[in-house]
């Protein structure tokens, strides 16, 4: 293990990882690798997660290539050193601040999108000039192996790794130094991981989870609303991190609600549900027995059919669920929507608060004041107003957590900063030393005034000063060439005196 | 929003006995409470706090700078310019912007979510927790304050035990200028500390050094707290053969031995080649000198070794290679002399560890080439300074390397910028702030999207059952081509 972390950092250090036009080659090859090897992805994905290829792709290749694109058209822009605001006292110099890379970057992937969910972050941590070890998940077999096999095909070598294996090899990996680590999970394996990390001082990602509510206001379009949350809930098989995990709403809303979603569900998936291609399956057998734990001592308001040997678990929804039980306990991650009575928007939001911060949020209502108060006085990652999941498509948009559903974000842009260092850079010349005369000592009040006038951002407001610092300009630059020392220093002083005198005054 | 009383702060728990009880459980819980309850969430509730702030720099002006004086023999001039104007700045600057900080950001959305309305929340994270050093140690208590204040947070302070004067200034006097039900001031040492991090915060700011850096992520990741660390590291400073030595001696000894050295961004040590360093010793003998005059001892411009135990920590050092400049140390006022060391190894200990301290050790690289693999063998620093005529060594030595902050030419002039952030990588940290990045280190950034609630059919597309005919429409709707506009 420490020695495949070196081999890595050994290629990073070589540099090649750096220049735009690398990085830019990397993603298109990864890019091709997506569409020439699509089939073989697909087939992977739809195996894990018994899902059908269509949908395979379309939750997870097509956000891949779009990330992909987004990053080839903007990365040149990224890149590029931003210049800053100055103050009187740099004003002569350069100032700006350049991205680099961070250096070797670990992601642990998660099974239930388990190539977008690797791959997306791998785009910008390459974007952003990184090298890096992949650890997909081990739940998510073939599509761990695939990855494995068709990263080498089209990447870096010694760059971008796989490496594949169980609890044992992750908290080998765990053990080592990189420069940031990046994992999708859940929030137990979330604190190892930043355990690890601290030890290292190393900066991390969390995309965690944790139950995202669902409100449904009795003001709104029940059919509509009813498709929505039936499409967010059960794609997947209920195992989507930002899935609404559970409905509060008045409890004379609750039969209307289930009846729609019953509708919907026989809509999306027809009469034998088992039969649809578009339904999927939960992914290994000790999560069909957690998710299955869940319905004891439930009201089961439609659904609750199971069969172990597919790990099959139909659309569920139980009905008038006690806060204390299991269900609301922990994180659902699957096919079962609970729904709580509350008596008013109030006591949603006392309910909300109650809890841990959760990774999504989702309001339906056509009373925006509604909508706004629900935002204004709650917590979470993010939101969506009278829909689902769909914050998480906007690519210019943060995706991320707060308290125990994550820290950091990524998508986008987003991704490119979170795999970069920042870095501040000042440059000046060696020349125009008189002008420093003011900040060394021996000192005096007047130094002081001085320091305080040039430290305060005042030439970009007024008129006068930016002509006169224009003058200044071009006067410092003419004395610097043309006159001698004492003469340019003299000069210079008038000048600020004038000016300062002038700023002084305006102060009072 | 002043208000009498006792100043709000909880008492060194060690002068009780506390026989397990914890000395921070109400205080905490008072202001998570005060937090749930939303007073701090108002653009004017937090103006006023920001203006509170204000109200205590300028009103105890003379009190901050006496206890500077006091903790570590800070001249008028420095306490000014690197503490009490900085902050005043930042308390301006916040102020100045804080309805524009405070908006929702709007974001863009892709073709098929024209008409929704997509935006970015700033949003308080809670209860935070502001651990600050003793070097400056208004300055860095302070600043965090303001971005914490700004985006609506409930703040627990901990100031350093080690800067005496200043932390009963900040626990006496700074409490009755801001609303206490929404902020505190905690003391105590590093077993207190301890036990305050054991508690949750919803984010902790810590500065410091690598070492408690580790402790306090290591106890924040129990409750999943996001943290900033601004930590340290031995930041180099490259002098290239072309370049005026009288100038470079000017620009760096006015950085190293500011503060007494006890600055986390002040040039560390110096890489040059022999020849340079020949030119150099003069040149920052001369410059020395001229500050501090012929007994730097006399002179008010010079700051003091903050105790015992650095002091100690840094006599101790003045024995690696040999002195070249200064080396005279008097206990009773611990004071150290500025001093230049040359023949320094890279073993002995001036080299293994953060100076901190009016030393300043020079260590010999025949090329550009050989001072940048140095660099790199070496923790990432908090700062680097590259010194040369030549603005290709400059870049080079900016491209070749990784730091927190770069300055070409100078010291540590950056950190007045606003516009700029301060922050480490690596070792030497973790997040940035200042100005507006300070707001942004204490707000979570929630992405909202709200939808039409009717316009059902355009989402028609998304529902299963998913025909031939629909699988080809949506291949083709969010494909590849389509997703450069998405």
């Amino acid at each position: 293990m420490e020695r495949e972390v070196q081999r890595v950092r050994q290629a990073f250090l070589s540099g090649r990882s750096r220049s735009l036009r690398f990085r830019l080659q990397q993603l298109e090859a990864l890019r091709r690798m997506v569409q020439e090897r699509e089939k073989d992805i697909l087939a992977a994905i739809a195996a894990d997660l018994c899902k059908s290829e269509f949908n395979a792709y379309s939750q997870e290749v097509i956000t891949v290539l779009g990330e992909i694109d987004f990053m080839l058209e903007n990365l040149p822009e990224w890149v590029t050193a931003k210049p800053v605001k100055k103050n009187l006292l740099t004003m002569l110099d350069e100032a700006y601040i350049q991205p680099q890379p961070l250096g070797v970057v670990l992601i642990i992937g998660a099974w239930n999108y388990p190539f977008v969910l690797t791959i997306q972050p791998l785009i910008g941590a390459i974007a952003a000039g990184n090298a890096v070890i992949i650890k997909p998940s081990e739940l998510s077999e073939n599509t761990a192996k695939i990855v494995a096999k068709l990263l080498p095909q089209y990447l870096d070598q010694d760059l971008y790794i796989v490496i594949n294996g169980g609890v044992e090899e992750t908290t080998e990996l765990l053990k080592q130094r990189f420069d940031h680590v990046f994992y999708t999970g859940n929030t137990a394996v979330g604190k190892i991981v930043m355990e690890a990390a601290a030890k290292h001082l190393t900066p991390v990602t969390l995309e965690l989870g944790g139950k995202s509510p669902c409100y449904v206001d009795k003001d709104c379009d029940l059919d509509i609303v009813c498709r929505r949350i039936t499409w967010g809930k059960y794609m997947n098989c209920g195992q989507t991190c930002i899935a609404p995990d559970y409905i509060l709403c008045e409890a004379s809303l609750q039969s209307q609600i289930v009846w729609k979603i019953k509708e919907t569900v026989k809509e999306f998936y027809g009469e034998n549900i088992k039969e649809s291609p578009d339904y999927d399956r939960i992914i290994n057998l000790r999560h069909f027995k957690r998710i299955l734990s869940l319905l004891e001592g439930q009201k089961i308001a439609f659904g609750g059919e199971t069969d172990e040997a597919t790990r099959y678990i139909a659309p569920t929804v139980l009905t008038d669920v006690d806060p204390k039980t299991k269900v609301m306990q922990e994180e659902i991650f699957g096919p079962i929507l609970p729904i709580v009575p509350v008596k008013n928007v109030d006591e949603a939001i006392d309910f909300i608060n109650e809890r841990e911060k959760p990774l999504a949020l989702y309001v339906f209502s056509h009373n925006h004041k509604l909508i706004k108060r629900m935002i204004d006085e709650t917590s979470s990652g993010g939101v969506t107003g009278n829909d689902v999941i769909m914050h998480f498509m906007l690519n210019s948009l943060p995706f991320g957590g707060v308290g125990s559903s994550g820290m950091g974000a990524y998508h986008g842009k987003h991704s490119f900063d979170t795999f970069s260092h920042q870095r501040p850079c000042l440059l000046k010349s060696l020349k125009r030393e008189g002008a420093n005369k003011l900040r060394y000592p021996p000192n005096s009040q007047s130094k002081v005034d001085w320091g305080k006038f040039f430290l305060l951002k005042r030439f970009n407001k007024e008129k006068f000063g930016l002509l006169l610092l224009t003058f200044l300009g071009i006067v410092a630059a003419v004395l610097v060439k043309k006159h001698q020392a004492v003469l340019r220093r003299k000069a210079l002083l008038i000048f600020l005196v004038v000016h300062r005198l002038r700023w002084s005054s305006k102060q009072r | 929003m002043s208000k009498k009383g006792s100043g709000g702060a909880v008492k060194n728990p060690g002068a009780e006995p506390t026989l397990g009880i914890d000395p921070f459980q109400d205080t905490l819980r008072r202001l998570r409470e005060a937090f749930k309850s939303g007073r701090t969430r108002s653009a004017e509730f937090r103006a006023a706090q920001l203006q509170g702030l204000g109200r205590f720099l300028q009103e105890n002006k003379q009190l901050l700078q006496d206890a500077l004086a006091q903790d570590l023999h800070k001249s008028a001039f420095e306490a000014d310019v690197s503490e009490i104007i900085t902050t005043q700045n930042e308390v301006d600057y916040a102020l100045k912007n804080l309805q524009a900080w405070m908006k929702d950001e709007p974001g863009s959305t892709n073709l098929f979510m024209k008409l929704d309305s997509v935006f970015i929340r700033k949003e308080p994270f809670g209860l935070v927790l502001i651990i600050a050093p003793w070097n400056y140690p208004v300055n860095l208590v302070l600043v965090p304050l303001v971005g914490a204040l700004a985006a609506g947070n409930c703040v627990v302070l901990k100031p350093s035990e080690i800067s005496q004067g200043t932390e009963k200034v900040l626990a006496e006097v700074l409490p009755q200028y801001l609303d206490q039900s929404c902020f505190a001031v905690v003391l105590g040492g590093p077993q207190e500390t301890g036990q305050l991090l054991e508690h949750k915060f919803n984010y902790i700011f810590f500065t410091g050094s690598p070492r408690v850096g580790k402790i306090v992520m290591t106890a924040a990741a129990k409750h999943l707290t996001p943290v900033t660390l601004e930590l340290g590291g031995k930041n180099p400073c490259y002098v290239d053969d072309n370049c005026d030595p009288q100038t470079v001696a000017n620009r760096v000894a006015w950085f190293r031995y500011f503060n007494a050295g006890q600055t986390c961004v002040a040039p560390d040590y110096v890489l040059c080649s022999p020849e340079m360093q020949e030119r150099l010793l003069p040149a920052l003998q001369s410059t020395i000198t001229r500050f501090y005059g012929d007994d730097p001892q006399s002179s008010p411009n010079l700051g003091r070794i903050i105790n015992q135990k650095q002091f100690q920590r840094l006599r101790a050092l003045l024995g690696c290679g040999h002195v070249a400049i200064g080396g005279q140390s008097d206990e009773s006022d611990r004071y150290i002399a500025p001093t230049v060391l040359v023949d320094v190894q890279e073993t002995e200990p001036v080299m293994q560890e953060e100076i901190f301290g009016p030393i300043l050790p020079i260590v010999n690289v025949r090329s550009v080439d050989e001072a940048i693999e140095f660099i790199n063998r070496r923790e990432k620093p908090l700062a680097l300074y590259a010194f040369s005529n030549s603005s290709q060594v400059v870049n080079q030595m900016l491209e070749r390397t990784s730091s927190g902050g770069f300055a070409g030419n100078d010291g540590f002039l950056y950190v007045s910028l606003l516009s700029v952030p301060l922050g480490g990588v690596g070792h030497s940290g973790m997040g940035r702030y200042h100005g507006k990045f300070t707001f942004d280190t204490f707000s979570h950034h929630r992405t909202c999207l709200l939808a039409p609630s009717g316009l059902e059919k355009l989402k028609e597309i998304r529902y299963p059952p998913y025909t031939d005919w629909n699988q080809q429409l949506l291949r083709w709707g969010m494909g590849p081509k389509s997703c450069t506009l998405l």
